[in-house]
């Protein structure tokens, strides 16, 4: 019964995705209040229909409803009800439902707040309303999360090991957060450029998504590379794979559209630029989509084997995105003039920031695409592989960190480029003294570290700065706050890449019991290998004890798990953190008498990469929290 | 998985006429052949794991080719020739870094052409942006 009720459900939504764009694009003209009116009632009314059809599909997975396909196909009795609901979204099906649920909170969330007014507020929910009619029939005629099967099976194929973690239980719904998130930026860009008020207004109503979006799309990338940190066993934390990278694009995009836009919404600069990039950026959501959803990017020929869902994830990407450009070449040339600023100005700053940031964003969409568009095109295979990257990713990102000290130093309009290094003078101090320390005193002597790591103080620095001077003159702001620990949050995360890169110990080898393996001063030894049993899966666990420079330290137990109903084995990898360096210890193959294969790692400052994520995080959310307490401080007296 | 199965078949098939060449240990005991032993299985894709290079793949392939580098580096064969053999047994698609070539070419120049245009295109917005700056005062 509840599959049909979620079925139905999910038409209801479709039916009032529907009356929602129309009434929402009607609502844009002066007079049409009761458009507006219905175009509200109905984004509700779609969030609450949506959540229910959500809901029945969780409950079929909750209770084992194998009758229904996806269930059967995705669950199993035996596996612990977390990944029951997390496994809600580990599967396309399901995924795309959770898809549609975050579009209509977004929507419901711009009918309660009303940003910019209602005719702004109108014409946005009348794009989201024509972007969920769409993403709904996608799932209703090619993904449909209810289809029954008749004769039931009497139990589940399971889920994939791999996403039976807690890490990556999260990182779909952060991801889609930012995904989405950027659906309703869209949708005020093209609410203005549709309501003709281009100006500033649209780039304040939707900042606060901007940044919800960003905040998501930071953890959600930060969360998947620390999963395939600990999961994939070979102590990588990120590997230029098109999945990371169809992530990636859009956080690029959406980086530099929250600094454009700030100069926008302050003194209406760029705001044509501003308005392209809100666009660019929820393409390329819609392309990350498309890439992961497709099956395009195991093989070009999956792809043509089911074309279906491929084919209409372009469609609706050649709709959107060559609609909103159509609407932007139309009205965008109408926009009266342009801004005024000096060579030295805080708005140069933030131009160099996007050229880079859109160098960044190219140089990974080439990577990404083209050995599929010529594999497609000429049959020719390639890879694009992380020396690629290295090679023009990195500069940009060198260019990009050298240059973030002057953004916020830089006042608007005109500023005095000696004035900003003197005030920026204690930071290139710092970078100075600990780029020679490094160089002297850390081994293997490395330039690159040490040039790694006197960039990371040259923006750590620039943030104390900052800070330093707003506590003086009394003028700490949300906003203020939120770009030094941004940018601190940078600084940290290049000084943990840096270092695990350059100094990282390895070992591998073959060893049994009584046997040891020594890295980075660690000494590993083998006490014994044993079976354990966990709720669906069995597993070898490695105990080995650790010992560095005669101390003990205590045991670390690698496992190799193998999941019978799956038919999969993964190997749940050992990490002994301080907070400042790892050791990473990985089970690999039984070699036979009790020898095993056994690779450890030691990564040092490793955890900085993904505290730095963290803070980058934590930036954002101090700049949303400014812009909603400032919200309700506006809204209290009229109360 | 059809991936998983996918990858055996190949191994199987590329492996069926290799099966008696001369592998060599899983770890050179000089420590300069190993490191460029494991220099160059970070050039080198392995074909099996999407995006993993030889260095960091588990799977049974990467562990073949891995022995195979050794084993011709024992031979004393240099890098190139070491690389040649294997793109000439598998294409270019094991190269981590793709080869500069005609049908190469837009992938490397064609954020480059980006950059200079957008650095072209935002020195003239700054350039406008001033001289109305001065007409304003």
């Amino acid at each position: 019964m509840t599959g049909e009720l979620g079925q139905f459900a999910l038409c209801l939504a479709l039916s009032l995705a529907l009356v929602q764009a129309f009434a929402g694009l009607a609502g844009a003209r002066e007079t049409a209040a009761q458009a507006r009116a219905v175009a509200s009632g109905s984004a509700l009314g779609f969030f609450v229909f949506i959540a229910l059809s959500f809901g029945a599909l969780t409950y079929g997975f909750v209770t084992s409803d194998f009758s229904i396909a996806d269930v059967a196909d995705n669950s199993h009795t035996l596996k612990p009800l977390i990944y029951k609901i997390t496994g809600v979204w580990g599967n396309h099906e399901g995924s795309m439902l959770l898809w549609v649920l975050v579009l209509g909170i977004y929507s419901a969330l711009m009918t309660l707040a009303e940003r910019g007014g209602a005719r702004l507020t109108s014409a946005a929910l009348g794009v989201q309303g024509l972007l969920a009619s769409a993403f709904v029939l996608f799932i209703l005629f090619t993904s449909d999360p209810f289809r029954r099967i008749d004769p039931m099976p009497v139990e589940g194929a399971g889920l994939n090991p791999l996403l039976q973690d807690p890490g990556l239980a999260m990182h779909p719904p952060m991801l889609y957060l930012g995904y989405v998130g950027l659906s309703a930026t869209f949708a005020y860009a093209a609410a203005a450029l549709i309501t003709g008020d281009a100006e500033r207004s649209w780039a304040r109503a939707a900042r606060p998504y901007m940044l919800v979006a960003w905040i998501a799309l930071t953890l959600g990338i930060t969360l998947g590379s620390w999963w395939a940190y600990y999961v994939l066993g070979w102590g990588g934390f990120w590997f230029w794979d098109p999945v990371e990278n169809a992530a990636l694009m859009p956080w690029l995009v959406a980086t530099a559209l929250l600094h454009s836009a700030l100069a926008t919404e302050r003194t209406g600069a760029f705001r044509t630029w501003s308005l392209l990039l809100a666009i660019a950026a929820f393409s390329l959501s819609l392309i990350g989509t498309f890439l992961v959803r497709s099956g395009v990017l195991s093989s070009v020929h999956a792809f043509a084997n089911d074309p279906e869902r491929g084919l209409v994830i372009l469609v609706m990407l050649a709709i959107a995105t060559g609609g909103a450009l159509l609407l932007f070449a139309w009205r965008a040339p109408k926009l009266e003039g342009g801004a005024e600023f000096d060579t030295v100005s805080r708005e140069t700053a933030l131009l160099l920031n996007n050229l880079l940031l859109c160098f960044a964003v190219t140089v990974v969409f080439f990577g990404t695409l083209y050995p599929l568009a010529l594999q497609s095109l000429t049959g020719e295979r390639i890879s694009v592989g992380a020396p690629y990257f290295a090679m023009l990713f990195a500069p940009a990102f060198v260019a990009l960190l050298a240059l973030v000290p002057f953004g916020p130093r830089l006042s608007w309009r005109k500023d005095d480029l000696r004035q900003a290094m003197r005030a920026l003078a204690p930071a290139g101090a710092a970078a100075l003294v600990v780029g020679l320390i490094v160089l002297a005193f850390a081994t293997p002597r490395s330039l690159a570290a040490a040039g790694s790591f006197a960039l990371a103080f040259w923006v750590l620095g620039a943030s104390a700065v900052d800070i330093n001077k707003r506590l003086k003159t009394h003028t700490v702001s949300a906003n203020g706050l939120a770009s030094a620990l941004a940018h601190a949050g940078l600084g940290i995360s290049l000084i943990g890449i840096a270092a695990t890169t350059v100094w990282r110990g390895e070992a591998i080898d073959v060893i049994g019991p009584g046997q040891s393996l020594n890295v980075a001063g660690y000494e590993l030894r083998l006490d014994r290998v044993e079976p354990v049993d966990g709720p669906n899966y069995q597993a070898m666990r490695a105990i080995i004890d650790v010992r560095r420079d005669g101390r003990d330290l205590g045991t670390i137990t690698p496992e190799k798990r193998s999941y019978p109903v799956e038919g999969e084995a993964i190997s749940d990898t050992a990490i002994r953190t301080t907070g400042f360096s790892d050791l990473y210890v990985a089970l690999g193959d039984d070699r036979g008498n009790g020898r095993w294969s056994v690779r450890a790692f030691f990564n040092p400052l490793a955890p900085f990469i993904w505290f730095g994520g963290a803070l980058m995080a934590l930036g954002g959310l101090t700049s949303l929290w400014g812009r909603v307490r400032v919200r309700f401080a506006r809204l209290a007296p009229a109360e | 998985m059809m991936r998983a199965l996918f990858a055996v078949l190949f191994a199987m098939l590329c492996f069926a006429g290799a099966a008696f060449a001369d592998y060599g240990p899983e770890k050179l005991s000089d420590p300069r052949l190993e490191a460029r032993a494991v220099a160059l299985q970070r050039s080198l894709r392995c074909l099996v794991c999407q995006g993993e290079s030889l260095d960091e793949s588990n799977s049974q392939l990467a562990d073949d080719l891995r022995r195979l580098i050794r084993g011709r580096i024992q031979q004393g064969q240099s890098d190139r020739q070491i690389t040649a053999f294997l793109v000439s047994r598998y294409g270019d698609v094991i190269l981590m870094k793709p080869p500069l070539e005609p049908c190469t070419y837009l992938l490397w120049f064609g954020p480059l052409l980006i950059l200079v245009f957008g650095g072209g295109l935002a020195g003239l917005i700054v350039y406008r942006a001033r001289a109305r700056l001065g007409q304003s005062g």
